[in-house]
């Protein structure tokens, strides 16, 4: 018989916020144990809690661009487990009345394009983490990622193979990041994946048993379980090797299998109810508007504009949608200069290659559009030599600076001052008539050996053309 | 009898706080063992307003574990009962016989309202939002609210006055303009109207009879008209309130876990044993009794949405009830408790009485509005009559007794 997996994905992710979710302490990344805590986050009677507004935009932004209704009234409840991590043993998310609901993703995997229904996205607080200690045989607890707000996507099931599930996250990171929604890198856990999955003969409408994989970090663990998972179900329901219970599994990506964690339990079992502590959040359509007006055109919207209008070859508009970044900067860059190629070459290039350079992601380009322009029509309007603008690249990448500034100041600005050309020209020629000689017995390397020469007594601050003109003239002069 | 936890100062003219009002200076530990010694590393904003007005805070006012006990009598730190047994909130005893101004107590379960009847001290339970509740151990947040016991009218205004306004550190607390509007109708004219819950005051005994006869005597030689309505919808109020108040307390009290402060157990090999006997070893019966009751109430399936949700539809039937009955009378006068006087052997042999004599407490509870407890009688008003309330307490304070 053949099969068909069905899997659904939750997905989490950390929001881009300065502060947390109910308290001012700082969501960042990072810093010692317990540095980022204060008597809210980490569970001590009488803070009560106070909705940090930012969570509820990014809540709709993220909504906006899954294509999501907006709950205009949405509520925070309580989920109570018991968990060391949880300080108040109860988190809040949100049940009743989540942000958004009822939104679209569209993948394109090699079977075509297709459509996952996304049931909801809501708002919640991230728990803390536990460090144990076998040697002590102890366990401590760092409440720093308590309160840190997160967003949690929810999937309809219809998503049916690992190579899905990865353009669906790749989808959707790529969206959130834009709208910078998250930073959604699953290396720091900013981004993690509860994978639900069942698996049922092909064309049936019954669901299987279903089963959680939790806490998935990366796309190739996520696309190896599922592997894993399908071929375990598959060889259950063929084989009757096992029977399967709904239950939640650890994946360990070492071992290569999954592992039975705890019997899953259902709703009811958290006792959810609206938080009295939290007033339901009214979402006005100022406030709609407003997170509307500041979403960001669809990465595919750009591309197109960026080929279309732009002229950009499309390997290049791809390249440059890879990242929000990228686009605001370029966008920046062709508003000063005026030439899209241009701008897109210097960040394609230049940038990448220092941002590699530096070990550091595109994301984390911080320079500034308009200061990248105005560096590239000093080029363009040959006042400045690429190879010394490229030094200025460097530098603005150290400092915020003024482009055109910063080449007065280091002697990069091109000179058109003819006599000092004429001086350096007769003083190269004078120091190297070998060279001279040879390029006249028809060597063309001894040119670019006496052009050089000349280049680099003038710091590189002349027009090429006409050095190379003037050079001519003087050798046959010589 | 135990009247204070702790006491840094007791000055005369003092206003004293009770054992749910953090402190910084002093620890608050809700009656409980769980939170013996607790030493907040904040104090509660009224703290810092009664501050603030020039009052000097007096000791901490011992209340029964998370106050939501008759008067007092499952306080970690003893009974608040005289030689005979008598049971007698602290909450008014400080203000009785000890010479303090006012005290600051939590109205979780009506435990200030029957101290106050018992005791014949004046107390206030304000519209809910109008005082903020920033730093008080969270119990049933729906509905408790911040009340002010004093032994006369005039020091509850004063304090009052001091303490209600907005707070952006509580998500429910009213803006300055609609905590203001508490301190209009001053003169008790305002009043006009006034309806007698026969279905409640018909179960009272003799003597809580009385009182609320005197009351009605004192109210009609001040021209102020008393009916008498059945009323008996607000009984469910009772049932609804029991339901949402334990619902809110297990979840409240489930961070006490024995992991983070407060009680840990030394008895313990893993995780699961830390929890359980932790609590088991720190809590009281009625506690337990209320957590057990919470959570069950909290579950439900697809099909059956679970008491709590019934009882928040409830909730608002009742709300809807009483504001039809506020469009033709401006105060609801109600018993605070069936007797004049409970015994230690009255909540010995029924642990959860005050789960049963909340009948009375519960309409204004889980409503949020206000109520006043004068002469040993209940006025509960419409949302921001407070000060009409307290207009009406004043002449009877002048010609009552
Ligand atoms: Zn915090």
């Amino acid at each position: 018989m053949r099969y068909e997996t069905v899997i659904g994905l939750e997905v989490h992710i950390e929001l881009a916020t300065e502060s947390k979710i109910f308290c001012s302490c700082s969501a960042k990344f990072g810093g010692e144990q317990n540095d980022h805590v204060c008597p809210a986050c980490c569970g001590m009677p009488g803070m009560l809690p106070i909705v940090n507004k930012h969570v509820v935009d990014l809540g709709m932004a993220a909504g906006m661009m899954l294509n999501c209704d907006i709950n205009r009234v949405t509520t925070f409840d309580k989920k109570s487990y018991y968990y060391p991590d949880l300080p108040c043993s109860y988190q809040t998310t949100q049940w009743f009345a989540p942000v958004s609901v009822n939104g679209r993703v569209d993948i394109e995997t090699s079977k075509g394009k297709k459509s996952i229904r996304i049931k909801q996205i809501h708002m919640e607080e991230d728990a803390g983490k536990l460090v144990h200690d076998d040697w002590t045989n102890t366990s401590l607890v760092d409440f720093n990622r308590t309160s840190v707000p997160l967003i949690e996507i929810v999937s309809q099931p219809d998503l049916s193979s690992a190579e899905e599930v990865i353009a669906y996250l790749e989808r959707l990171r790529s969206l959130l990041r834009f709208a910078k929604v998250s930073e959604c890198r699953m290396e720091q856990g900013s981004m993690r994946c509860d994978v639900n999955l069942s698996v049922r003969p092909e064309g049936s409408d019954v669901l299987g048993v279903r089963t959680e994989m939790k806490n998935m970090n990366s796309l190739s663990a996520i696309a190896r379980a599922i592997e894993y998972e399908t071929a375990r179900h598959i060889d259950a329901i063929e084989n009757g090797t096992e029977e399967l219970v709904q239950e939640t599994r650890r994946w360990d990506d070492t071992k290569g299998a999954s592992f039975a964690m705890r019997n899953k339990e259902t709703a009811g079992d958290y006792r959810y109810f609206p938080d009295p502590n939290v007033m339901p959040i009214v979402i006005d359509d100022e406030w709609f508007n407003t997170v509307k007006s500041n979403l960001p055109e669809f990465p595919e919207v750009k591309k197109a504009r960026y080929i279309d209008e732009l002229g950009l070859a499309e390997g290049d508009a791809e390249h440059l949608i890879q990242s929000r970044a990228f686009c605001d900067c370029f966008e920046g860059a062709y508003e000063v200069c005026g030439n899209a190629k241009e701008a897109a070459n210097w960040l394609i290039f230049d940038c990448s290659k220092i941002l590699n350079q530096k070990q550091q992601t595109v994301d984390q380009l911080n320079i500034s559009g308009k200061a990248l322009g105005e560096l590239i029509k000093l080029v363009l309007d040959e006042k400045v030599s690429r190879a010394n603008a490229k030094k200025i690249l460097s530098a603005m990448f150290e400092e915020e600076l003024d482009p055109a500034e910063y080449a007065k100041a280091n002697g990069f600005i091109v000179s058109n001052d003819t006599g000092a050309m004429e001086s350096v020209i007769a003083a190269v020629i004078a120091a190297d008539p070998k060279s001279v000689n040879d390029y006249k017995n028809g060597k063309e390397k001894a040119l670019m050996a006496l052009f050089g020469k000349c280049m680099k007594e003038l710091k590189g601050n002349c027009n090429p053309q006409v050095l190379r003109e003037m050079l001519l003239k003087s050798i046959e002069n010589a | 009898m135990k009247l204070y936890v702790s006491q840094s100062s007791a000055a005369a003219g003092c206003v004293a706080v009770d054992d749910m009002i953090l402190t910084t200076d002093q620890p608050t530990a809700a009656g409980s063992k769980m939170l013996d010694g607790y030493m907040s590393l904040f104090g509660a904003e009224v703290v810092e307003k009664i501050k603030a007005a020039g009052y000097e805070v007096g000791g901490k006012v011992n209340v029964g574990e998370f106050s939501i006990d008759m008067l007092g009598e499952t306080s970690f730190y003893g009974e608040c009962a005289d030689e005979s047994g008598k049971l007698a909130g602290a909450v008014a005893e400080v203000v009785k016989a000890d010479g303090v101004k006012a005290c600051l107590t939590l109205d979780v379960n009506g435990m200030p309202r029957r101290a106050a009847a018992i005791a014949k001290t004046v107390f206030l339970k304000p519209t809910y939002g109008t005082v903020s509740r920033y730093g008080t151990i969270p119990v049933a947040c729906s509905g408790e609210t911040v009340g002010v016991m004093a032994n006369t009218t005039a020091n509850l205004r004063d304090v009052l006055e001091a303490v209600i306004g907005h707070d952006d550190k509580d998500g429910t607390s009213l803006s300055d303009e609609k905590c203001a509007l508490l301190k209009r109708d001053s003169d008790f004219k305002a009043v006009k109207k006034i309806a007698v819950i026969k279905a409640m005051t018909d179960k009272v005994d003799g003597a809580v009879a009385a009182d609320i006869d005197a009351f009605k005597a004192v109210a009609e030689k001040n021209g102020i008209e008393v009916c008498e309505i059945d009323g008996s919808e607000l009984l469910a109020a009772k049932a609804a309130w029991n339901v949402l108040m334990s619902a809110e307390l297990c979840n409240n009290v489930s961070r006490y876990d024995g992991v983070k402060y407060g009680y840990r157990t030394p008895n313990y090999t893993n995780i699961d044993e830390l929890y359980t006997n932790s609590r088991t070893e720190a809590f009281g019966m009625l506690l337990k009794s209320a957590i057990l009751y919470g959570s069950q109430s909290l579950l439900y399936t697809e099909k059956n949405r679970g008491a709590y949700d019934k009882s928040l539809r409830v909730r608002r039937v009742v709300y809807d009830y009483m504001a039809k009955l506020f469009e033709e009378y401006d105060a609801l006068l109600m018993p605070v408790c069936s007797k004049a006087a409970y015994t230690k052997a009255d909540t010995d042999s029924n642990v959860t009485l005050s789960f049963e004599e909340n009948v009375y407490t519960a309409p204004a509870s889980i409503t949020g509005l206000p109520a006043v407890v004068v002469n040993g009688v209940q006025l509960v008003g419409k949302a921001f009559s407070d000060s009409a309330l307290l207009a009406v307490a004043e002449i009877c304070e002048k010609e009552g007794k």
